[in-house]
């Protein structure tokens, strides 16, 4: 089943802390970040002190407004002295903070580490959608003005295209979603609305409406990783790493077909391979998959292999994802819900597979018995997919 | 697993932490600091995109071919992404293609709205021999023209002939927008 020599340390998540998500907050990147590590090192039972290694995400430095800012925020994500290093992979991000503070541990390098993800969108003016005019290709995609909408609104209507799914098909996932936000304490996002909430609000670039996706975020997130021998000791509701993956695609997104993310599913399979899991839509119990946009959860769904291509949206429409279905589908509330401080967005999803699969999601908790769960981010020019399976 | 369901009356998270403002509340701050950086690039196109540009000015899209694989790149690279060997054969492709995707656009870069919604898409060109699968193809990001918002939604648009809309020869810069936009062919009813 699972075997993978190069694996020195089996390694665990031992704990988890968010902060508020909100459209802007009064904390500094560095509060936000040291507000989080607080809650997870609380819950892990551990002191900086006991914490070897620190991996830090945070996503564009245009948002923060701050050059290296993984450096800046180090201090704040308890970092000081301590081996540290940010990864960067956009959105993809929040869930390749703890792909590397899982392999931190594998590599037999580190007892003990944070995995911290932070974003502060709110400072940028006159809104954050003009800082993300920077990630635009300069010779030939920003002399045609684009806003970054426009990628995702041409990937949903070929997905619409391709898969037969209408917008009134897609707006179900932002209605759940921002349902389940409802019982998270963090949300900002959470709400009753219904299909017709979505279609009514604002077009921004069709076939994508303000309801379709998720909002401008402050936020941060930490997770404790802990070896094996660590984790036993010092706690029981810690859950394994059992599969990571992660891929990334060319930035050429104008030469290949949108209606499906092939990186999604080689950086499933490969998470799955290591984990053993042979049957991802009979095995996984609980899924976090990256909702930026509702369509993008559907997206996910069938790159992560959980449902078949082109039937996500019919699947979420039978109820089939949501947190009393068979396969509950962002039980958090996800992006839609909760809030997009884009980082710090995959590793709450994270630490909403942790929760789950401890069983202390309280309101969140999905009805069916849980063991195995992932959680996925995706990000940068429809190129990245960032993969982790958990299991108790 | 017994052993952590006994536990399901926490909830976590627990009291995150930190302080939401609304809008009038950040004004207010002290000490609030407002900073625009005073920053101005020039790209150099390169290699590959160099000779795409020059060609567009001649009315021409052009692109390249990797002497190992066989792919042929539009818009064009120096190298092939698959093989990492030069790619130094360019190579005239047809100006036609068809719709992959289009959307409607009724907010700028900057998120302002717009006066008029401005349609976009992909175009697949016509590629004879393209060699790859049917996920990767050669085509841009570009502008739609003589196409209604209407075609965008009822599905019309996707799968629609089209054709480059050049500007004129004395207009031309050498820039992505030399094409104004692509316009469907006659035969799709464009007036």
């Amino acid at each position: 089943m699972k075997v993978n020599l190069q694996v020195k340390d089996r390694v665990a998540v031992i704990g988890a802390g968010l902060t508020l998500f909100r459209r802007r907050m009064l904390e500094t990147p560095k509060e936000l970040s040291a507000l989080a590590v607080q809650q997870a090192l609380d819950e892990a039972g551990l002191t900086l002190k006991d914490i070897d290694c620190v991996v830090l995400g945070t996503a564009p430095d245009a948002f923060d407004g701050m050059h290296f800012n993984g450096e800046y925020l180090a201090d704040g994500a308890g970092a000081t002295n301590k081996p540290m290093v940010r990864v960067y992979v956009g959105g993809g991000t929040g869930v390749m903070v703890p792909i590397a503070a899982w392999w931190h541990v594998a590599s037999g390098h580190c007892d003990t580490v944070l995995a911290v993800s932070e974003e502060k969108m709110s400072p940028a003016r006159p809104h954050p959608q003009y800082v993300f005019a920077y990630i635009w290709d300069p010779i030939l995609e920003r002399p045609l003005q684009p806003n970054l909408i426009w990628i995702f609104a041409m990937e949903m209507r070929r997905y619409m295209a391709k898969c037969g799914a209408s917008k009134r098909d897609i707006a179900y996932v932002s209605v759940k979603n921002k349902k389940n936000a409802l019982d998270h304490p963090s949300a900002q996002a959470a709400a009753n609305i219904t299909a017709d909430d979505v279609l009514n609000s604002e077009t921004l670039v069709w076939p994508v409406n303000r309801l379709d996706i998720s909002p401008v975020s402050d936020g941060a997130a930490a997770l404790v990783f802990a070896s094996e021998k660590i984790a036993r000791r010092m706690t029981d509701t810690r859950v394994w790493v059992e599969g990571t993956g992660w891929i990334l695609d060319n930035t050429h997104w104008y030469n290949r077909e949108l209606a499906y993310p092939r990186y999604v599913e080689q950086a499933a399979r490969m998470a799955y391979r290591m984990a053993g899991v042979e049957k991802p839509s009979k095995e996984i119990d609980v899924v976090e998959p990256y909702d930026p946009f509702d369509y993008k959860e559907l997206h996910h769904l069938e790159g992560l292999l959980i449902a078949p291509k082109c039937q996500a949206w019919r699947l979420a429409n039978e109820g089939y994802f949501d947190r009393d279905g068979e396969v509950p589908s962002s039980p958090s509330g996800g992006l839609l819900g909760v809030g997009n401080p884009i980082a710090a967005a995959g590793t709450m999803k994270t630490a909403e597979i942790y929760w789950q699969l401890t069983y202390q999601a309280g309101a969140r908790q999905v009805k069916k018995p849980v063991e195995k769960g992932v959680a996925q981010a995706w990000g940068d020019l429809m190129q990245v997919g960032t993969v982790i399976v958990m299991g108790v | 697993m017994g052993s952590f369901q006994t536990k399901s009356k926490v909830s976590k998270p627990q009291n995150p932490g930190g302080h939401g403002l609304k809008e009038n509340e950040l004004w207010q701050l002290s000490g609030l600091i407002e900073y625009r950086p005073r920053a101005k690039y020039d790209f150099s196109a390169g290699q590959a995109l160099g000779i795409f540009l020059e060609k567009l000015k001649e009315g021409k899209i052009v692109g390249s071919r990797c002497p190992r694989c066989g792919r042929i790149y539009v818009p064009p690279r120096s190298y092939c992404e698959y093989c990492l060997v030069p790619t130094i054969e360019i190579v005239e492709v047809p100006d036609t293609g068809t719709v992959h995707t289009a959307v409607i656009s009724y907010i700028r870069t900057t998120r302002e709205r717009m006066e008029k919604p401005e349609i976009v898409g992909i175009i697949r060109l016509d590629v004879p021999g393209y060699s790859t699968n049917e996920y990767e193809f050669a085509g841009l990001f570009h502008r739609l023209c003589g196409v209604t918002p209407e075609d965008v939604i009822s599905g019309n648009v996707i799968g629609m002939k089209v054709r480059a809309k050049w500007k004129p020869p004395e207009k031309r810069k050498g820039s992505i927008l030399d094409i104004e936009c692509f316009e469907p062919l006659p035969a799709y009813g464009n007036p």
